[in-house]
């Protein structure tokens, strides 16, 4: 109880001590709001031009949203995934962006009038160019490589890229993705619950491909000056991957939140994401990224699932991908 | 006595409700209700296999390790000691880069073996999970049955010695009784914690094959929303361990060694090469994994950040208010289930669900039950620190619980006699015999906090890092070199405030 009250009154004391200020509460992902990720620098360009107090709260963003439901203290949720928008979508909080998507530079047309991009990228196998010469050139030749070549994988239960990949597979061979999960399956070293474990195997030597992104080799480019890694290009394409800004409905703070989603697509925002994110913009036009941006193989063809597409095929593309990886 | 058997129950209650109570507010907030499938079953049956695997392989080679230790004195066995429990103390994630550079394809024996032509060693796999399960518990196991051999007065051994036992007869006779009773609860413990396993069998379980009920619970809750099936599967898990937490309570052989003089035990008996070959492999399979780290960390000290000292700092903060807490907790709970005559039991057992709890459930029903009254980032630290010091309890109940007993047993009926009761009976009679095991569970509370990454997301606040959070998030923004710096200042922070809490509890006096 003493506890209860003290927190009560703590929180008065730092709420009367804001009056002046409003705040913008927005949610995001842990390793957006980290001083390597892109929040700082956002919040701080944000806070030169709103007069407002920008406020992250990190970690998981839809469990805390559907638990939270209509009490939720968001203004704002960034960093959302096309994996869980359809579930965020239906909990009603969110308003619509208001934003022109007609300039976008994505490479898949954007129609969503709720939730707005502010990154992209693909997933790809990334590899050492030093080690192999000749890179698969298609999922099929990966599949069938007499290449003794170790993969490793992550979860699609608990990582958004090992979804991502599963969506892959099943975008490229549709009916038959259970052969092509029970082919990869033995070149796979081990498959890890998030990103981060596979590709410190990677960069340990111990994996020779790790499912990553396109732009991963970008950071190794600019930040270390490394050229040796590289995405491997498949023809049949790559799967899209965005994140997503969303608006919350019945916010306290409607003109900043609405002033939020205007400086998304600004360029001031768009230009961080690159060196910030390791991703690539979603409004931003191409001769204004980094040189190593530019030195990054990129695929032809975005392979892509609708959320309605993705939710369906979900439980299906999971008991193959089950199946295949348990024999 | 009241006061205790107050407090105690109060510790009770709070044990409950972190463990059941925020277990319904889970499941009383699903939507709906769904069962488990084909896929949660058999999750829960590889999660008993491994880690009744795991735990017994973890008891059979404590037993020689801890022998080997408690017959020999030499210099540096007590940092020794203590180094050789550091496995335990580390991030997952750490502590797998470790095991990879050394058993991974191009770690340090396949590359050795590799000189002889032969194929590198294939770590991923079942048996890739048993060896970090025993890397991990090795520690663990051993310190618990050296506890045993500890607890045992010096003078049955100058006894046995005088009486001309050879090694098998002091086995017979004096260490076999004392296997019996404290190894069942080691292998408890170790089998409950390899239960909540989770980042472990993912990263080198090598695909789904090796899901573990914990993983099964994460999907629920992350990848499906399925509250309702998330809280049965903790409820599964809870079945598993309040079961086995119960079973190994019966295994409690009697006690009664005799009263001593609490001298330092010094023995002739067995082969000194025998012991001392334990000892070296032992260090060598625990120790050469965490070099490594420290290796890799040197890389890149140079490359950390200035924000990573304040993160020190707070988790150092966060890991000493979390051991004073786990001992606040744990001397009244111990004291009520000595006590009790009928119950005791119970009580002991419930200090060891929290094990069995899994920890994303724990952290999702707290926030259930307080977010709508106070903002939960004003609750990051005191959340960080409570469950912290409730994860910890359990090792610290285990290590306390023989040696309280004895001291009852022994001394009980005399401070009877002489009327000493409540705080004067504690503060002489009691605290002076347990002052050993009582510092080994807070030093080991302490060093848990410190690699615990905050426990749950749901109560993160930005501006509040501490170190292991630090090094997810250097990981995750490619920085794998500042990473292992990060883990390497981890793994020495962790160490040191275990040893110094640990060695407050060890000095002895030899008459």
């Amino acid at each position: 109880m003493k506890q209860t009250l003290l927190s009560g009154g703590l929180m008065l004391v730092a709420s009367a001590a804001m009056a002046d200020t409003p705040v913008l509460t927005v949610y995001a992902p842990d390793y957006f709001t980290s001083e390597w990720g892109p929040g700082p620098k956002i919040e701080a360009a944000f806070e030169e031009t709103c007069k407002c107090d920008l406020q992250y709260l990190a970690g998981d963003l839809l469990p805390r949203l559907l638990l939270e439901g209509g009490r939720t203290k968001a203004d704002i949720v960034i960093g959302l995934n096309t994996d869980v928008t359809k579930k965020a979508r239906e909990t009603g909080l969110f308003a619509p962006h208001e934003q022109d998507t007609s300039a976008l530079t994505l490479p898949i047309e954007w129609t969503d009038e709720v939730f707005l991009p502010f990154n992209w990228g693909h997933t790809a196998f990334v590899y050492d160019n030093t080690k192999i010469d000749s890179p698969p050139t298609s999922f099929e030749a990966l599949l069938n490589s007499d290449e003794d070549w170790k993969i490793v994988l992550q979860d699609p239960r608990s990582s958004i890229s090992g979804l991502a990949l599963m969506l892959w597979v099943k975008a490229v061979y549709g009916d038959e993705a259970q052969a092509a999960f029970a082919k990869l399956a033995p070149k796979v070293l081990t498959v890890t619950k998030g990103w981060s474990e596979s590709y410190g195997m990677f960069t340990d030597g111990e994996a020779d491909l790790v499912l990553s992104y396109t732009t991963s080799p970008a950071y190794h480019i600019i930040a270390e000056g490394d050229e040796t890694k590289s995405a491997a290009i498949f023809d049949e394409g790559h799967y899209f991957m965005t994140e997503l800004v969303g608006k919350i409905a019945d916010t306290e703070e409607p003109e900043l939140a609405s002033a939020f989603m205007d400086f998304v697509l600004s360029e001031t925002f768009q230009e961080m994401i690159p060196t910030a994110n390791w991703s690539f913009p979603a409004k931003l036009d191409d001769s204004k990224l980094p040189e190593g941006f530019k030195k990054l193989n990129m695929p032809e063809k975005a392979l892509f699932y609708s959320e309605d597409q993705a939710a369906a095929l979900r439980d299906e593309a999971l008991e193959e991908w089950l199946t295949a990886f348990s024999q | 006595m009241t006061g205790t058997r107050i407090s105690g129950g109060l510790v009770v209650l709070l044990l409950i409700f972190l463990t059941l109570g925020t277990l319904v507010a889970v499941g009383l907030r699903a939507e709906d209700l769904s069962g488990l499938g084909r896929r949660d079953w058999a999750a829960v049956r590889f999660t008993l296999w491994q880690a009744a695997l795991s735990a017994a392989i973890s008891c059979l080679l404590a037993i020689p390790v801890a022998r080997a230790f408690s017959r020999r004195q030499f210099w540096g066995r007590g940092v020794l000691i203590t180094v050789l429990g550091a496995p335990f103390i580390l991030p997952v994630i750490v502590a797998v880069l470790g095991l990879i550079a050394v058993f991974g394809r191009t770690g340090l024996v396949s590359q050795f073996i590799g000189l002889f032509g032969l194929e590198p060693v294939q770590i991923y796999g079942w048996h890739g999970i048993i060896l970090a399960h025993v890397f991990f518990n090795l520690p663990l196991a051993t310190r618990l049955i050296l506890q045993g051999w500890l607890d045992v007065p010096a003078e049955r051994f100058r006894l046995a010695q005088s009486l001309n036992f050879l090694s098998a007869d002091m086995f017979r006779h004096i260490e076999l009784p004392l296997l019996f009773r404290v190894v069942p609860g080691a292998f408890m413990v170790i089998f409950l914690i390899c239960t909540t396993s989770f980042a472990v069998a993912l990263a080198l379980g090598g695909g789904p094959r090796a899901t573990t009920i914990e993983l099964a619970i994460y999907q629920a809750f992350r990848f499906d929303f399925d509250l309702s099936k998330a809280a049965q599967l903790a409820l599964v898990q809870f079945a598993v361990g309040g079961g086995l937490a119960i079973a190994s309570l019966w295994f409690r052989g009697p006690r009664g060694q005799g009263a001593a003089l609490d001298r330092v035990v010094s023995r002739r008996d067995g082969s000194v090469w025998q012991d001392a070959l334990w000892i070296l492999l032992a260090a060598a399979f625990l120790l050469v994994p965490l070099v490594m780290i420290g290796v890799k960390g040197l890389w890149g000290v140079s490359e950390l950040p200035d924000s990573i000292w304040p993160a020190a700092l707070r988790s150092v903060i966060v890991a000493l208010v979390s051991a004073g807490l786990t001992v606040a907790l744990v001397l009244p709970l111990a004291l009520l289930a000595q006590s009790l005559r009928k119950g005791g039991a119970a009580v002991e057992a419930i200090g060891y669900l929290s094990i069995a709890a899994s920890p994303l459930v724990m952290g999702t029903g707290l926030f259930i039950l307080t977010f709508a009254w106070i903002d939960p980032i004003l609750l990051a630290l005191p959340v960080t620190v409570l469950v912290n010091a409730a994860m910890s309890l359990p090792f610290a109940l285990r290590a306390l619980m023989p040696g309280l007993t004895q001291a009852e047993a022994d001394y009980g009926k005399l401070a009877l006699s002489l009327q000493i009761t409540g705080w004067a009976r504690l503060r002489w009679v009691i605290l002076p015999r347990v002052r050993r095991p009582l510092a080994f569970g807070a030093a080991l509370a302490a060093a848990l906090s410190m690699g615990d990454l905050g426990v749950i997301t749901l109560f993160a606040n930005p501006e509040v890092q501490t170190l292991p959070l630090a090094l997810y998030q250097l990981m995750e923004a490619y920085r794998m070199d500042a990473a292992f710096a990060a883990a390497l200042l981890l793994l020495t922070l962790s160490l040191a405030i275990f040893w110094l809490i640990d060695r407050g509890g060890r000095v002895d006096v030899d008459a």
